[in-house]
């Protein structure tokens, strides 16, 4: 599932949607006979008819097939703001040799992240400000001398890596005057080396996930880090951001994937001088550079370890009567650490989505499986389908070992009435996280928007947490006049030792609102209130970006604030990568 | 311009509902067939109620509990499992059991005795509508108000009969006292606190962590009295805020979505109990509630006791009530089962909503024209007695008065339940408050007297929510030394500092009951207000007087109790000694003639006076001992105010 990307001249655009997700090629539509269906080839739902996503859609939202909005199809140049370019920089830069562009497209493509704000306004072929110039630097060196540059000739940088962001990360702050370079890595994509005495692999930071996995399994390695959004992030952007991957009950976050960070600042270049595995040397300086979010410098090289790619895969599902007991098998697995490399666990109102987004069975035998299923579950086993909920799991390693592994987690998974439902639900759950970030640009077809946030959480606050944040996202919809019931949903993605990573899921119908992404906004914002208030973190693994700054004070304290501020003050003194994101 | 913001409040456009007569329905039909019909309430969110038994179990296995009791056990050095029998028999001594069966009997009997004591008893059936609505929704508190022993009887039966879910109910332990009717209690959903239990830890916590279990599972609506006990002068009382802290502590912790607490304001035509709390208040201990007495109490069967008013309230969600007011994340750094003491930022939030709550109570009192009349009589009578005569009202004077009142109450926005044909008394040519009976000793003649003068007083005092803002400017305006907005001001705001353990005024809130009162008083006419100036208008005279001599009882009994303080008060004064002795005090300069109102003698008056008096530092208490705080300037000035303003008055 992996794109060579020609970049220098128009960006991505032609194989990536300019004001939507992911592949131009890919994505869901309701065909003449009014079934939805995945176009493309990419996914193994491409080409498939989706039956019940139409039902699921007028059942859920109260959305009609005959109320479009259909998205504005081009990008007119002309509705873009004339480039403000620093003919000085310009000039320098020229010498370098280094590639650039003010073309109107390519800097478009590169003011913005994913939030719902941003794919609305694109839509509408709105467009605020947007960086005046994109360069393209090939490797390292080339980063140096562009950020001396910039600092020469006073020019803001906003560093570009897969243009992923949920945080309004990636947004120019509107009150910039000085001219704006987005510093796009995706050229610097190259794994360096690998070193197999020790797994390591030196690698650029441009480099997106799916790339790097597929160019390490070929050596028959794997980093074993997937994010959801890994067909297009970059691991630049993770260690930016601190990411977080589905596996990472194998192979850890990115800061325990990371060895060394090579980062290029207005001060120079900041690297550690070995690669111990563990050092006591102070404060760790990776984690300055962790979740800076691009306002200290570019992180131009990372090595990272790297593990043999697992001899054996294997996904599974089990059935819960309800979420309680599901969150207490969870929490149950985490205690006896014996978490497979993903245990995820989905509500009711995430199941029932998930079954609409079955494809077509070719066989009436499967349809016939698949009916007899529900019989045993709801019929047989007393499970109310307005109650039950579904955990999947991906089990790696060895083989002999996996299956050990898997009976260990089902043996819990019984204790709390959890039953076995299969390889298969359990690989389309993980199938479904990649599709459906498509899903959102087909609700924006017809007037429904929506989005995901998540936090992490204490064990004993799961539960609470799930509820009322679910709860005060149907209420503040209400209080805003939103017509029609909205999709308060949640799953709770990692678990902890100590505690667990919960996503929302939120989307509504806004037919009758005449301001609806103000309407959006502001119950995203409640949501994220309620969120604190009920002991939940800021960000698991999104990031604070300027979307969330405004809870940054009271969730490090002030003298964080300050002590991360004077880390600004010092390596970036002259705010050269004005992002202004974090503080 | 300070107006414009209580234009929305202005209480005439009040809305409430109509009340419907439930016991008409019980006139028309089977009791038995009422008592045995399908019950079938609806429940928070559709759950199935969990057994009593259950209930139990799950508090001794709380996490909260847990901790208390290992805590307790290192503490004291007994046994963990020693400790954790004492509190499941603290458990056992307080949990309901509540059974259909038991309910059904009540249904029965009660509307046997409702019947026979009511005229009717009515309930504005569109509260009961939203109150079912907020039950699906969250668990709910119900907080009537508490005048009468039938208060959570009642409560239970209309629940009953309208089909919604049973509360548990918080009772005083002294109901246990009565062995057969305890038990028919507590099948009937009442489970028993001590009256108090200071320091006992576990006892707090097996309380608290059963009352939030019910709660938070939606077992049942919880109910409560938030005045504690019940109110003997028909005025509500300071909110006692223990169990609102344990039930709001739900939501504050995240452990559901939202509460919904209901007031709940039940207004008695005439109370059972009327003449048992004007002889309590004079000294005569009331009963020890037994069975026997019960019993003998059953006379009462053969009197009317007139018509009940049940005013379910808007529910008011406490989610909304902590809104922008509590930063609930002060509850991420400490396990949530560990017990703590409030926050100051909880604490007075949870005593702001308290008032707010009495006051949502007091609103929708239904006030029957014998509250007006009582007020007029008692004005009457002590004019009349000033003037050494016993005249009376002449009935075309007092029903002409009575027009006026009610029209003032009205543009108050009281909640009047007027008939339509005014007075269908018969008393020949004049009313009056009744003749004592023939009595040997003055003393004897004058308490006896004192009985009718407080049980008018319980009627009057049932509309005094209504004008006891403007009341209160009304005497500031006469006790300051000028018209200037500042002093009045300055006056208004030392009465109701000093009343304000004898009236509901939220700490805090001086600024806007000055508002409140100046904003009725302008909007009736009684009063300009200018840049400078507060000026009462000619027709203002009238209004201010009777709002003035509303309030100059209470005036003069704090006046007295401050005079006994500093005159006849010894060094040893304990505070078991006050209240006969201060009565001492009254009787004798009563039958002086030196002291206009008979109602000073009022115990619960002077109680109030030395609470005031002990919050404003103007009396300390020293091992239980009351003593004039050591002279300083503060306190002598304080005295001196009090006294000097009722004297003004």
């Amino acid at each position: 599932e992996c794109v060579e990307w020609e970049v220098t001249d128009g960006g991505g655009s032609e194989i990536m949607k300019w004001n939507g997700w992911g592949y131009s090629d890919s994505k869901f539509l309701f065909n003449k006979k009014g079934q939805a269906e995945f176009t493309g080839k990419r996914y193994r739902l491409s080409g498939m008819i989706i039956p019940g996503l139409k039902d699921w859609m007028e059942g859920t939202f109260g959305a009609n097939l005959q109320h479009k909005t259909p998205a504005t199809p081009l990008l007119t140049s002309s509705a873009v703001q004339p480039a403000t370019l620093n003919k000085a920089f310009l000039e320098e830069l020229k010498s370098t040799g280094i590639p650039f562009s003010h073309d109107a497209e390519d800097r478009v493509f590169r003011a913005h992240g994913h939030c719902l704000h941003e794919i609305f306004a694109l839509r509408e072929g709105k467009f605020g400000r947007v960086p005046d110039m994109v360069v393209w630097p090939n490797c390292h060196n080339d980063v140096v001398k562009i950020v001396e540059l910039a600092c020469k000739h006073n020019v803001c940088v906003i560093p570009y890596g897969g243009g992923t962001s949920v945080s309004s990360a990636l947004e120019c702050p509107p009150e910039e005057t000085r001219s704006i370079v987005s510093l796009d890595t995706s050229q610097m994509n190259r794994i360096l080396w690998i070193d197999e005495k020790n797994l390591t692999a030196h690698v650029e930071a441009g480099i997106v996930g799916q790339d790097l996995e597929r160019l390490l399994n070929e050596s028959g390695y794997c980093t074993g880090h997937e994010p959801d959004s890994m067909e297009f992030s970059s691991l630049g952007g993770w260690v930016a951001t601190r990411a977080s991957g589905m596996k990472k009950n194998i192979y850890g976050n990115i800061e325990d994937l990371v060895i060394h960070i090579r980062m290029v600042t207005p001060r120079g270049v900041i690297e550690k001088s070995c690669q111990g595995p563990r050092m006591s040397t102070g404060p760790d300086i990776h984690h300055f550079i962790m979740g800076s979010e691009g306002t200290l410098g570019v992180v131009t090289e990372v090595t990272m370890k790297i593990r043999p790619m697992p001899e054996y895969q294997k996904y599974g599902s089990v059935v819960f009567p309800n979420f309680e007991q599901g969150v207490a098998c969870l929490r149950e697995v985490a205690k006896q650490r014996c978490a497979p490399a993903s245990i995820r666990l989905m509500d009711n109102e995430q199941f029932k989505f998930g079954h609409a987004l079955k494809p077509q069975v070719s066989s009436i035998f499967t349809s016939f499986l698949d009916g007899l299923k529900t019989f045993y579950i709801t019929k047989f086993k007393g499970f109310d389908p307005n109650r039950l909920c579904v955990a999947t799991l991906l089990f790696e390693g060895d083989r002999e070992k996996v299956l050990q592994h898997e009976k260990q987690v089902y043996d819990i998974a019984a204790k709390f009435g959890g039953l076995a439902a299969g390889e298969d639900n359990g690989q389309r759950g993980y199938m479904l996280t990649f599709v459906i970030a498509y899903l959102r640009d087909l609700g924006m077809d017809y007037y429904v928007i929506g989005e995901s946030f998540e936090t992490s959480v204490p064990w004993d606050r799961v539960l609470d947490i799930c509820r009322n944040v679910k709860a005060r996202i149907i209420q503040e919809c209400k209080d805003k006049g939103v017509q029609f019931p909205p999709l308060s949903t949640c799953r709770v993605t990692q678990t902890y030792d100590t505690g667990a990573c919960v996503y929302f899921y939120f989307a509504f119908n806004y037919r009758g609102l005449s301001d609806p992404v103000h309407v959006y906004e502001q119950v995203e914002h409640a949501a994220r209130e309620e969120i604190l208030a009920n002991g939940g973190s800021l960000s698991h693994h999104h990031g604070v970006g300027k979307l969330r700054k405004e809870w940054m004070r009271d969730t490090v304290s002030n003298v964080g604030v300050g002590m991360l501020k004077s880390v600004k003050d010092y390596v970036d003194p002259d705010n050269i990568f004005g992002n202004r994101n974090l503080l | 311009m300070m107006f414009l913001s209580l234009q929305h409040r202005d209480p005439m456009l009040k809305k409430r509902d109509d009340f419907e007569d439930m016991l008409e329905e019980r006139r028309n039909s089977s009791d038995l067939r009422y008592a045995l019909r399908c019950y079938t309430p609806v429940l928070y969110k559709g759950l199935a109620p969990c057994k009593a038994s259950m209930l139990k179990s799950m508090v001794l296995q709380s996490d909260q509990l847990h901790h208390v009791i290992g805590q307790v056990s290192r503490e004291t050095g007994r046994a963990a499992d020693d400790v954790q029998e004492e509190a499941s028999a603290i458990l056992e001594e307080m949990a309901h059991c509540l059974q259909l069966s038991t309910v059904r009997f009540f249904a029965f009997t009660l509307s046997k005795v409702f019947k026979t004591l009511f005229r009717s008893i009515c309930v504005n059936e569109e509260g009961i509508q939203r109150l079912q609505q907020a039950i699906q929704e969250h668990p709910v508190v119900l907080l009537p108000s508490h005048r009468s022993y039938m208060d959570f009887l009642l409560m239970s039966y209309i629940l009953y009969t309208y089909d919604i879910a049973l509360p548990v109910i918080a009772a005083g332990m002294d109901f246990m006292g009565m062995k057969f009717v305890g038990e028919m209690l507590r099948m009937s959903g009442a489970f028993f606190i001590r009256r108090s239990f200071g320091g006992d830890k576990l006892y707090w916590s097996v309380f608290s962590e059963y009352v939030k279990t019910m709660l938070k599972n939606g077992f049942a609506p919880v109910e409560f009295f938030l005045e504690g006990t019940r109110s003997r002068t028909s005025k509500s009382l300071t909110p006692k805020l223990g169990l609102l802290n344990i039930v709001m502590d739900p939501y504050l912790k995240g452990e559901v979505y939202d509460i919904n607490v209901v007031p709940v304001s039940i207004s008695y035509e005439r109370i059972l109990e009327e003449a048992l709390y004007a002889r309590e208040m004079l000294g005569v201990p009331k009963p020890k509630e037994s069975t026997s007495g019960l019993f003998k109490a059953r006379k009462v069967l053969s009197e009317d006791y007139g018509s009940i008013h049940v005013y379910f309230g808007q529910p008011v969600s406490v989610r909304s009530l902590a809104q922008g007011r509590v930063n609930r994340c002060q509850f991420n750094l400490v396990p949530r089962h560990i017990p703590r003491r409030p926050s100051e930022e909880i604490q007075s939030f949870v005593n702001d909503s308290a008032y707010r709550l009495v006051r949502a109570q007091e609103e929708n009192m239904v006030l029957k024209p014998w509250v007006l009349l009582a007020s007029l009589l008692l004005q009457n009578h002590h004019q009349d007695q000033t003037a050494g005569q016993k005249r009376g009202m002449v009935l075309e004077e007092l029903t002409a008065q009575a027009v006026w009142l009610r029209d003032m109450f009205r543009e108050y926005g009281a909640f009047l339940h007027w008939p339509v044909v005014l007075l269908d008394i018969c008393v020949g040519g004049q009313v009056k408050p009744g003749e004592p009976h023939s009595t040997v000793t003055p003393e004897e003649e004058l308490l006896s007297q004192a009985v009718i003068v407080l049980s008018c007083a319980s009627y009057r005092n049932q509309g005094l929510h209504v004008f006891l803002r403007p009341a209160l400017l009304a005497s500031a305006i006469n006790a300051a030394s000028s018209n200037l907005k500042q002093e009045v001001f300055n006056s208004f705001s030392f009465l109701r500092n000093m009343f304000s353990n004898e009236f509901i005024l939220c700490p805090g809130a001086t600024v806007q009951d000055f508002e409140e009162a100046c904003y009725l008083l302008v909007k009736t006419g009684a009063l300009q207000v200018t840049q400078q100036e507060l000026l009462v208008t000619e027709r203002g005279q009238r209004t201010v007087a009777f709002l003035t001599s509303m309030l100059d009882p209470f005036l003069q009994g704090y006046q007295v109790v401050c005079r006994f303080l500093c005159e006849e008060a010894t060094e040893n004064l304990t505070e078991k000694q006050f209240v006969p002795a201060v009565r001492k005090f009254i009787i004798k300069h009563l039958l002086a003639g030196r002291l206009r109102y008979t109602e000073v003698l009022s115990s619960d008056l002077q109680k109030n006076s030395l609470a005031a008096l002990l919050r404003l530092g103007a009396v300390q208490k020293i091992k239980g001992r009351i003593k004039l705080s050591k002279v300083t300037y503060s306190s002598v000035f304080l005295l001196r105010t009090c006294v000097n303003l009722t004297y003004n008055c």
